[in-house]
């Protein structure tokens, strides 16, 4: 897996590589992706809340996120339930207290894959993982940009209908889910230390 | 008079003849494992037969598709599974497809009020609802929230997520481009139920057959596309077809090979022709009387009809070798008579065996060997034409002689043989029986890796582990499940039991169903409490409108039947645990063992049972059916290795009642009991675990044996020198067709036909060789 995720990177990087000849926008992609990639380990707090129509009140949720180079993502939620969520490799596994620990696979998941590929992909920097799923629109500056992800699968849109991720510098600050009936879910992060 | 007595002699042989060759046209012959089923099975392993034989287990066959890519392989699973839900033989079809996903999904939603465990007066409750809704809302905030929203209108009490729960631990088989697909991705799979029952090859046959040709006849088929199947049904076919054909190979190549031995002594087709007479007689007569006595023959049956081609024939060969007995017919008939009863004496121990498989191989060898031996002395010498004989073969006799007065010198050789094969024997002592049923089984490994691989890509249910109980109607069958089930629930709390499954799991019974009925709230009351509940919460009660109706719906319609059932994947998984049959309904419970627990994959089934003894339910049975397997076949060696004594031991009585002498039975058996233990010595020497076949080998050795050493005692008696030489000239013929057509049986797939066949060929040769050895030393010695 380790290997694939490399050889993706490079081919990543070769694709970035070729556009980069095309258009000045791609330029910027490539640009953003490059500085995301360079960091290899970060550690933040975030706040979720999650907005539904039939709810009055957003739903709030709150923990930690950790992101390891390549390919490891966790994320602790802590209030109101605890429930952890490993991503390592392919492996997804998910622990919520008084249940039985939960261990997918992406490659049999492509929705899940989809969407915590769309995390994972952005922190690693990883061009090639993000338009498996998406197709990439980068807007703003180099100080506040804000990249915006469209499924390109059908079946996709049941889940989400675009993300949007915002950040400054090699720092993502906020990932925002949409879906199509207009509920959606923020993410702030609010503080990613890179080491 | 004589010509009267010898047309009434032939008329009587062709008339038996006819008779057995009709009641063979009417015969079933068949090739499941039922000849490894015991006759007269306890109520645990009437219960595993059953399920061999007409269980839906064995109405289970589990496709693959390979080859292609993933999109084209789902494609062509589609496809197959159209024509096939279109083909009468079957039963049900599933692949993944959508169709059934969506009815699973429907059925499971809209029928949450009567099958969600959680249903109670309580959780109903306005403080019971408060608590529920509240719970919903509070996962909403997990990871799924933005997926579980979408529940919250019409399930705001997340009854569907309680109801799925009972189902965590199960495996679903993988989904890819819309088909079930093996984890690595590369092969389809789908997953078919036949009409016809386990116990019935034809049918099977004939199913396994249609998919091959719905596969064939896809349009736009790719040609590197592969169709693979496995599947108890599967099994049973595939060992037929091998057994029939390594059968008629084997009778085949046994014959060319015996045939032109003969041809080569004889140098005579007339004599060639009569010798097989005494054999075709005696095949025919047991398999007509296997079919008699046990209603069925079995293929394995058929396979040891060769080896009666071996030991048949060797009548007709000291018949025509030694010319009757030259001076003294008497003595020669008394020896062939001997030599019968002794074979006899071995073979009757089999009758008693409660293996079907080896009391069907006694029952054939008996009358065979029976049917050639009248044949030999009533039928042959009247047909032998006058003046008809073999070849002079003084000339070989006389070197044959020679040989064997050196060989008379080898006797220490026989005791450092024996020496050895007591060694290799102690060495192997703890580790000489092999007790597991594969090592019978004619399904080869590679057909077993297979039949593993699409089993756990498809999440296919344990079944070493069962629940089991018989109940007279559904409705108690599955008011029994659900007793059980509350029971085996706690057991999963504690970790004695990782998970269980249940038919009541996905149709509750009628009382279940109603009680869950009669405790959801009328509508005024229902909306009463709903506002309750939501005060406080961020939630209004007219966005739940939907949840109102659907729980008035639920409380008026009328509760859940099989029939609802139509079009789901559930359906399958009810009618494999809830089996209907003549009289009862027989229930299976799968248990699971704890994932990642101390003990392995092992439940602690004393457990269990003292568990559901203490609940009252004591007749539910827990069973493990590996252990149950291992132990019939425990039994089955056991009582062989008992039978196979007592057989021995006629047969040494036999001997002594016979030839009236300590002295000369020792002789007789002496080179018969070192055959055996330089024979065991060395299979267990090239690493060959012994099985239940290789001990029946071992006894025809003794039977088969006990022929060479009657003779070689019989020529040390007074006689001249030209009978002697005649005799022992036969008995080289006679030995060579054994070995000959065992050895064959010896090179067969079949591992319970090589397993006779490695032990009979080498035992037989060996019995001659030491009986040839110790009797020449004793007839020096004893003719002064």
């Amino acid at each position: 897996m380790l290997n694939l995720t490399h050889i993706r990177t490079i081919a990543g990087a070769v694709l970035a590589l070729a556009a980069a000849a095309t258009t000045a926008d791609d330029w910027k992609l490539a640009d953003l992706m490059q500085t995301l990639a360079q960091h290899q380990a970060g550690r933040a707090s975030f706040v979720e809340k999650k907005y539904i129509g039939i709810v009055e009140k957003p739903i709030e949720s709150s923990g930690e996120l950790a992101f390891t180079a390549p390919d490891k993502l966790e994320k602790r939620t802590f209030k109101p339930k605890p429930e952890s969520l490993v991503l390592e490799g392919d492996r997804l596994t998910i622990d919520q207290p008084g249940k039985r620990r939960q261990t997918l696979s992406l490659q049999e998941h492509p929705e899940i894959s989809a969407v915590v590929e769309s995390i994972r992909g952005t922190l690693a920097g990883d061009r090639f993982a993000l338009e498996k799923f998406y197709t990439l629109e980068l807007t703003g500056s180099v100080d506040r940009w804000q990249l915006l992800l469209i499924p390109t699968q059908t079946r996709m849109i049941d889940i989400v209908s675009r993300i949007r991720i915002g950040g400054s510098q090699a720092t993502v600050k906020s990932i925002d889910f949409e879906q199509a009936d207009g509920d959606r879910s923020q993410m702030l992060i609010t503080k990613i230390v890179a080491q | 008079m004589k010509r009267r007595g010898r047309s009434l002699t032939l008329a009587i042989w062709l008339a038996a003849l006819l008779a057995c060759v009709l009641l063979i046209a009417h015969t079933r012959f068949v090739a499941d494992l039922s000849a490894f089923m015991p006759r007269m099975p306890s109520e645990r392993q009437q219960l595993l037969v059953e399920q061999l034989r007409d269980g839906v287990i064995a109405r289970l066959v589990m496709i693959g598709i390979e080859g292609g890519d993933a999109a084209e392989r789902a494609r062509l699973s589609r496809e197959l599974a159209a024509k096939l839900r279109d083909d009468p033989a079957f039963m049900g079809v599933q692949n993944g497809d959508t169709a059934t996903q969506e009815h699973d999904r429907a059925y499971f939603f809209d029928n949450r009020y009567l099958l969600s465990p959680a249903v109670s007066g309580e959780r109903f409750s306005s403080e019971g609802l408060r608590l529920a809704i509240g719970s919903s809302l509070d996962a909403l905030a997990g990871n799924a929230g933005l997926i579980l929203k979408r529940l919250l209108p019409r399930d705001p009490t997340g009854e569907t997520l309680q109801l799925l729960e009972q189902f965590a631990g199960d495996s679903q088989p993988r989904s890819l481009e819309g088909a079930w697909a093996s984890r690595d991705g590369k092969r389809a799979l789908l997953l078919a139920q036949t009409r016809g029952a386990g116990s019935d090859t034809e049918a099977q046959a004939r199913a396994i057959d249609s998919i091959r040709q719905a596969f064939a006849r896809i349009p736009g088929r790719n040609a590197d596309t592969r169709l693979v199947m496995s599947g108890t049904s599967v099994f049973s076919v595939s060992s037929r077809s091998t057994i029939e054909s390594e059968v008629s190979r084997l009778a085949t190549a046994s014959i060319v090979l015996v045939s032109c031995l003969l041809l080569l002594v004889y140098r005579s087709f007339a004599l060639l022709a009569l010798g097989m007479l005494p054999v075709v007689s005696g095949a025919v007569v047991g398999i007509a009387a296997v079919s008699l006595g046990f209603g069925q023959v079995h293929g394995l049956t058929l396979g040891f009809g060769t080896t009666l081609i071996g030991e048949a024939v060797d009548y007709s060969i000291y018949l025509f070798i030694q010319r009757a007995g030259g001076a003294n017919p008497r003595g020669f008939w008394r020896t062939i008579r001997l030599g019968v009863l002794t074979s006899i004496a071995g073979f009757a121990a089999l009758l008693y065996s409660g293996f079907p498989g080896l009391s069907q191989l006694g029952l054939y060898s008996i009358s065979g060997l029976v049917a050639a031996a009248l044949v030999t002395r009533y039928v042959l010498p009247q047909l032998m034409p006058q003046g008809i004989a073999v070849r002079d073969l003084t000339q070989a006799g006389v070197l044959l002689e020679r040989i064997m007065v050196r060989a008379a010198r080898l006797r220490w050789l026989i005791i450092a043989l024996l020496l050895a094969a007591g060694a290799s024997i102690v060495f192997h002592a703890g580790d000489i029986w092999n007790r597991q049923l594969s090592a019978l089984s004619p399904i080869s490994r590679a057909e077993q890796q297979l039949d593993m691989e699409l089993r756990n890509g498809l999440g296919a249910p344990d079944m070493r582990y069962m629940a089991t109980f018989t109940a007279p109607d559904e409705e108690s069958a599955l008011r029994g499940a659900e007793r059980a089930g509350a029971v085996l629930q706690e057991l999963v709390k504690e970790k004695i039991l990782g998970g269980f499954n249940s038919p009541a799991l996905v149709l509750p019974s009628s009382a279940l169903q109603r009680a869950r009925q009669a405790a959801l709230p009328d509508e005024q009351q229902a909306r009463a409490r709903l506002g309750e509940a939501l005060a406080g919460l961020p939630l209004k009660p007219d966005r739940l409108a939907g949840f109102l109706t659907d729980m008035q719906a639920a409380r008026a319609r009328q509760p859940l039947v099989r029939a609802d059932l139509a079009g789901t994947s559930a359906a399958l998984l009810v009618d494999s645990l809830l089996v209907r049959r003549d009289k009862d309904y027989l229930v299976l419970m799968p248990l699971r063992a704890t994932a990642g627990s101390p003990s392995g994959d092992l439940i602690d089934l004393a457990k269990v049972s003292a568990a559901l003894d203490a609940k009252g339910l004591a007749q539910v049975t827990v069973i493990d059916l590996l252990e149950e397997t291992t132990a019939i076949f425990d039994s089955y060696l056991h009582e062989a290795l008992i039978l196979s004594g007592l057989g021995c031991l006629a047969i040494v009585g036999l001997l002594l009642l016979a030839l009236r002498s300590v002295s000369r039975t020792l002789r007789v058996a002496t080179p018969l009991a070192c055959a055996v233990l330089c024979v065991t010595a060395v299979l267990l020497a090239s690493g060959t675990q012994l099985t239940i076949l290789h001990l029946v080998g071992l006894l025809l050795v003794v039977a088969v044996g006990s022929n060479y050493a009657l003779f070689f005692d019989s020529a040390a008696q007074p006689a001249s020198a030209a009978d002697r030489r005649q005799t022992q000239i036969s008995l080289v013929v006679a030995n060579l067709t054994t070995v000959g057509s065992f050895g064959l049986l010896g090179l067969s797939k079949v591992p319970v036909l090589s397993a006779i066949g490695t032990t009979v060929g080498p035992g037989a040769f060996l019995a001659l060789v030491f009986a040839a050895i110790l009797a020449r030393v004793r007839s020096d010695a004893g003719s002064h």
